[in-house]
């Protein structure tokens, strides 16, 4: 086989084309670090770099907006979220997986809840807004709640599709030895469904970490925040000072561009198995 | 033994069903109750019948807000996957650091669409207006945000920076199932260029193509947060996507009833068009 050359002109195109993700990334983090009397209506004015890198303005976000609450509202939202989905979503992923083929009534469930992939949000929202107040679930719980409900469908697809490629003599090794299902599933089934529990701990923990709309119909009038949400009232009450505002929303952004700096190859996988399968 | 696999597998599946039905079958039902009736979101409501249904065909905000979300959905997803794929076949050509590039052409989708809905809405309002009268161009100089014939390519503009990254990602991993020696054979056929990616290549990653297509139209047919911060529907009602309208009117504005009328509609929209989609991609695969 022939090495091909670099391909140069797609090189320079993609240089070009890296400027419409940069330079929305380097406005937000000067004006982040700018006073609102550098603020000027000319392009240098509004482009031009900070005259002192000072974190005031971070400081003063950090206050207005409750940052620290928000963060951990919004990790451990996230984080419980995963940690159920891959609990509760692969056992419902291999019960239904397991028997589908064999039993009218699990390939109904399965198909039932499958199908919840197609309800869109706009129609559960005002009933659930109702029922969650009524069950006094109108908290980061309750949304918790929801959430492993919402991802339960697109989970529990990609877990029992997953399994197809585990073989049944594996577990029938187990019953041989007298484990119970419940054992062999935790021991062994578990284990090996790792690179799907990677795909849908990403998945999902995306997901919740930048939804918007569930923590704002279920958390309206609760003194509890997300970041998202954070960000929201900040706009609504403060939306005129721009160096405020975008200190606010770069320093939403910092978790997640951690994450995807320390994460990338897994984060990338992720999603593209997700939407593969 | 052979009972209590069954037993386990039913205690299993019994109560996180149950968990399912009550916080996504009960609610869709419930909303389908309410939009028989005239509910306001709180006090005494009383059954309607099919009016707010047959209101809805003649309410014309209602009818302006599936024009504006169709439009939106069909030039955002043409718009996105033409770039995505063009993306994707660079990025997967022979280039110099290819990691660093699919790292960073991904980047804008990890980011929440609310904060870079606000960070393009400052972009729009105040950069792009100051950049235009730099250099003379008239149209542009005034926010196209705040114009109800031009508000809507900001949002196209907005869905699509996000949305791209998503799918060049599925193109490449589309586009690594080829195998090199197609495109050897096909070279000594004569097939290069444009001729190349017609006939060799883009039958090849019709799978992927579809995948992009399904999600595609489903999140921009359900958008939301890009309004939310761009534009909160306005200016003049021109930017309200259907979400959106049945959010702020259903939840605040009194028309609780109306809008899960209105949201019943929509659920059936959806399931029609994503079927029609499967049962078209599907027919799409077999013919090769």
């Amino acid at each position: 086989m022939i090495k091909k050359k670099v391909n140069w002109p797609a090189m320079i195109l993609l240089i070009l084309g890296l400027s419409t993700i940069v330079f929305p990334l380097y406005m937000t983090l000067i004006i982040a670090f700018k006073q609102p009397s550098e603020m000027t209506n000319s392009i240098s004015g509004i482009l031009s770099l900070p005259k002192v890198w000072s974190f005031d303005n971070f400081r003063e976000a950090m206050r207005v907006t409750d940052f620290w609450n928000s963060l951990r509202n919004s990790l451990v939202i996230t984080l419980v979220t995963v940690g159920l989905s891959l609990a509760l979503h692969s056992l419902m992923g291999y019960a239904l997986g397991r028997n589908k083929a064999g039993s009218k009534f699990y390939s109904f469930v399965y198909l039932f809840i499958v199908s919840g992939m197609f309800v869109p949000f706009a129609i559960l929202m005002m009933p659930l807004a109702k029922q969650t107040a009524e069950l006094g679930l109108a908290n980061w719980f309750g949304v918790i709640i929801l959430y492993v409900v919402f991802y339960m469908p697109m989970n529990i697809l990609l877990y029992s599709g997953y399994l197809v490629n585990i073989p049944m003599a594996l577990e029938e090794a187990a019953k041989v030895d007298g484990a119970s299902t419940w054992t062999t599933y935790w021991k062994i089934i578990f284990p090996i469904m790792k690179p799907m529990h990677a795909t849908v701990a990403v998945l999902t923990a995306l997901a919740v970490w930048n939804d918007v709309m569930t923590p704002l119909v279920i958390l309206a009038g609760s003194d509890q925040n997300t970041l998202p949400l954070a960000q929201l009232n900040f706009q609504t009450q403060f939306g005129t000072n721009y160096n405020l505002a975008f200190a606010s929303y770069l320093l939403s952004l910092i978790p997640i561009l951690i994450f995807y700096v320390i994460c990338q190859k897994q984060i990338l996988n992720g999603v593209v198995n997700g939407a593969v399968k | 033994m052979k009972n209590e696999r069954k037993r386990t597998f039913l205690l299993i599946t019994i109560p996180i069903l149950a968990l399912f039905i009550c916080f996504n079958t009960i609610p869709l039902i419930r909303g389908v109750i309410y939009s028989f009736t005239n509910f306001k979101g709180f006090g005494n409501y009383d059954w309607v019948g099919f009016r707010n249904y047959i209101d809805l065909f003649s309410d014309a905000r209602v009818g302006k807000s599936y024009l504006f979300t169709f439009k939106l959905a069909i030039v955002s997803t043409i718009l996105v996957n033409v770039v995505a794929l063009l993306l994707a076949l660079a990025l997967n050509s022979k280039i110099r650091a290819k990691s660093f590039f699919r790292g960073a052409y991904f980047l804008p989708n990890i980011l929440g669409a609310l904060v870079v809905g606000y960070i393009f809405n400052y972009f729009f309002t105040y950069i792009l207006p100051a950049v235009a009268s730099m250099i003379g161009i008239k149209s542009l100089s005034s926010s196209i945000l705040s114009n109800p014939d031009s508000a809507w390519i900001g949002i196209v503009i907005v869905c699509a920076w996000q949305a791209i990254a998503m799918n060049t990602i599925i193109y490449i991993s589309g586009l690594q199932t080829v195998p090199e020696d197609v495109y050897e054979a096909g070279g000594l056929d004569g097939a290069t260029g444009w001729k190349q990616f017609r006939h060799l290549t883009f039958p090849l990653i019709i799978p992927f193509f579809s995948i992009n297509m399904v999600l595609c139209v489903k999140n921009f047919l359900m958008v939301f947060d890009q309004i939310m911060a761009l534009t909160k529907g306005g200016p003049a009602q021109s930017t309200e996507s259907i979400s959106y309208l049945i959010y702020n009117n259903g939840m605040s504005g009194g028309q609780f009833g109306f809008q899960s009328a209105n949201a019943v509609v929509f659920f059936i929209v959806i399931v029609c068009v994503s079927v029609a989609q499967m049962k078209f991609s599907g027919k799409k695969e077999e013919q090769l």
